[in-house]
């Protein structure tokens, strides 16, 4: 079957592309850290220290696997994989060019969304199963904290899709071949709101707590070790990925720019707003649960509701 | 705590959680050992548990000659070890009526607040990181501290425990060309503070996490024997510094800063302003530091008189108080040292009960503990 074939070689590209970005990323922001904290970041494992994920990596794999006394096994060994798969499969979706996506389903980005949500329950098992308080603390935080923020997220999708008329994210890339969405005052501002709401769904600073490190230890993965750990990590980088390639797409333009093939344009849109995250991340403290909370519900939901209705009325106008 | 009253219905029972932050956890400042009991987040009791850190320094003080004591004292709050130092020797040299130069007492105060400005910016530092800045304004507080430290490593060898202060004098004269030293890092130090106000101080989010959390009044701090930072935040202006001026610093001119309502923040701001001012003090005094020797001609054991002394100095943390009572031979009957961290950790309960954890981790950063005061 050469359909098959092609479907295969797709997949492992994407796994392929996965493994490498979350590398680069964590060693990314290792020395976006060391920038801002005027360190040199690492320096000792090939250029620049560039190959210190794979060093670390390796080391990861070769470290022992320590399962927690009074865990609940299957629990414990299932979270990891349910934390992975969900984000490696919002890349089905993503178009990095025109030609060049996965598959370009009529449902796109509601399929990036509705899968991503799927890595809660990871984390949530991942808290439950370790028997361990703060992991327990930290799942439960986590859980509270995306299902929240998936609120205001969506909403400034769906303004989107209005102004579209189509979920699949390839079109809504073609839709804005004539100037970004980010340029329209109203999706501009449901661009913020979709950065804010998706900074808390990746559990970053100022909303990482989760994993509060000053309080919970490391949160629901305290207790993971070796590989199941670098599982963990490999999907926070990939989850950051993708939040900022769907951004990308859906207000930045996608792959549309002058001059520079479509792969670049969107790769340096994505990196770009990555970077921007990684900025917040080193600069600003942690907000606190309720704070988190009050603002998703209070702040951003009924701004992004008036929102929605403002343009709806424009719109239909 | 009306969440605590819904759990006890027999219907819904519900347990509370005990959490055992510490000995070893990221924010317990050292080996402090808190046991919490939380209702979901909320903080139902704390119990700190000490003496993970207990070297009993005080009962080696016993068996130390006077001098010999010295290093002990860096040992005690570490990151402010001057200060001890000069707690100590003030207490001993008050005991033997001994008299010190000029030279001596402005070099002492210049390197006592350099050493406080040291201590505040870990402080400062540490609490930001507590409340999650990742790391990035203890990385720039350490940067600014590090000049403090190699200035003291250039001035007696040692960068945390420098068993600086000599009973009559100190241990070596100012290096030379130290004047240009501190000169320019007071500038720089002073830009580096408009700096910290505009990452943290004034940071909506930094404010919404330590504005009014660990509300701590001015009466309930008296009696909890709370001082330094911690009881000038109330609004109660009390530095003994001003009220019982040891050294010469009733020669220079600098202001209490003190808070309005004693939470985190002016906790913190009451920190930061503190700075400001020690620098002042700095320099003023490194322009007037008078001619002489401040290398002492010492004994090598002193035999006090019979009888006791208890002095008080202002710590970066609080009042550092020594009682020391001689009975007449070369080496101290007790040496009894009240640290202002012990003090300060104890009111701590009281401040964080019905917070949730967050807020505990924040209020426990802005107390701003050294565990090597409290256990000794």
């Amino acid at each position: 079957m050469p359909g098959m074939g092609l479907l295969l070689l797709k997949g492992m590209a994407v796994l392929g592309f996965i493994s490498t970005s979350a590398m680069f990323l964590i060693w990314w922001e290792r020395k976006v850290s060391a920038l801002i904290q005027n360190r040199m970041g690492p320096m000792a494992t090939g250029w620049h220290g560039s190959l210190q994920s794979v060093a670390d990596s390796i080391k990861l794999l070769l470290k022992e696997n320590i399962v927690p006394a009074g865990a609940d096994k299957l629990i414990w060994w299932l979270a990891p994989f349910f934390v992975v798969f969900p984000s490696v499969s919002a890349f089905v979706t993503i178009p990095f060019s025109e030609k060049l996506v996965p598959r370009d389903l009529n449902v796109g980005i509601l399929f990036v969304t509705s899968i991503t949500s799927v890595c809660v329950l990871g984390i949530f098992m991942a808290g439950w199963g370790s028997n361990n308080k703060y992991s327990l603390l930290g799942g439960m935080r986590s859980a509270a904290q995306i299902i929240s923020y998936e609120v205001p997220l969506l909403l400034s999708i769906v303004l989107v899709v209005m102004q579209t008329g189509t979920l699949s994210m390839v079109e809504i890339v073609r839709a804005q071949a004539h100037g970004w969405f980010l340029l329209r005052p109203h999706l501009a501002l449901a661009f913020v709101i979709y950065l804010i709401s998706a900074t808390a769904e990746v559990n970053r600073v100022p909303f990482d707590i989760p994993e509060a490190e000053s309080e919970l230890g490391a949160g629901y993965h305290t207790e993971y070790s070796g590989m199941k750990f670098a599982m963990f990590f490999v999907a926070e980088y990939t989850n950051l990925f993708i939040i900022s390639a769907v951004a990308a797409t859906l207000f930045l333009g996608g792959w549309q720019g002058p001059l520079l093939p479509p792969v670049v344009w969107f790769l340096l849109k994505a990196y770009g707003i990555i970077f921007l995250l990684m900025w917040v991340r080193w600069t600003l403290p942690r907000v606190r649960m309720d704070q988190m909370m009050a603002f998703a519900w209070k702040v951003l939901t009924p701004v992004s509701l008036a929102n929605l209705l403002l343009s709806g009325w424009l719109m239909l106008r | 705590m009306e969440q605590v009253e819904q759990n006890k219905s027999p219907e819904l029972r519900s347990e509370e959680l005990v959490v055992n932050m510490g000995p070893q956890h990221p924010s317990t400042h050292g080996v402090l050992y808190l046991e919490l009991r939380l209702d979901g987040e909320i903080v139902v009791d704390c119990r700190p548990h000490l003496g993970y850190l207990h070297r009993s320094i005080e009962k080696i003080a016993e068996n130390r000659t006077y001098i010999q004591f010295v290093p002990f004292t860096d040992r005690l709050d570490y990151l402010a070890s001057m200060n001890n130092n000069l707690g100590y020797v003030l207490a001993v040299e008050k005991l033997l009526g001994l008299p010190v130069n000029e030279r001596v007492q402005y070099i002492r105060t210049i390197i006592v607040e350099l050493n406080r400005v040291g201590s505040h910016l870990v402080s400062i530092g540490t609490f930001a990181q507590d409340l999650g800045a990742y790391a990035t304004p203890l990385f720039y507080c350490f940067r600014d501290r590090e000049k403090i430290v190699e200035l003291f490593d250039e001035l007696c060898g040692s960068r945390l425990t420098y068993n600086y202060m000599r009973i009559g004098g100190v241990q070596n004269d100012l290096p030379p060309g130290v004047d240009k030293i501190i000169k320019d890092f007071i500038q720089y130090e002073r830009k580096k503070l408009d700096e910290y106000n505009e990452l943290l101080t004034y940071n909506a989010i930094f404010l919404s996490r330590t504005k009014k959390v660990g509300i701590l009044s001015k009466e309930t701090a008296i009696n909890y024997g709370v001082t330094g930072p911690c009881l000038r935040a109330t609004g109660f202006k009390w530095d003994l510094r001003k009220e019982e001026p040891y050294l010469i610093y009733d020669r220079f001119k600098f202001d209490i800063p003190v808070g309005t309502m004693g939470d985190s923040w002016d906790r913190y701001k009451v920190r930061l302003e503190e700075i400001q001012e020690s620098l002042k003090i700095i320099e003023q005094a490194i322009g007037a530091v008078p001619e002489g020797n401040p290398v002492a001609k010492v004994n090598k054991v002193y035999k006090p008189a019979a009888g006791e002394v208890y002095l008080r100095t202002e710590n970066p943390r609080g009042e550092l108080g020594f009682y020391i009572v001689s009975d007449g031979t070369t080496k101290p009957y007790r040496n009894k040292i009240r640290s202002p961290s012990f003090s300060n950790l104890s009111v701590l309960p009281e401040l964080i009960r019905g917070l949730n954890v967050s807020d505990a981790v924040c209020v426990l950063g802005s107390i701003d503990i050294v565990m090597g005061e409290i256990d000794r």
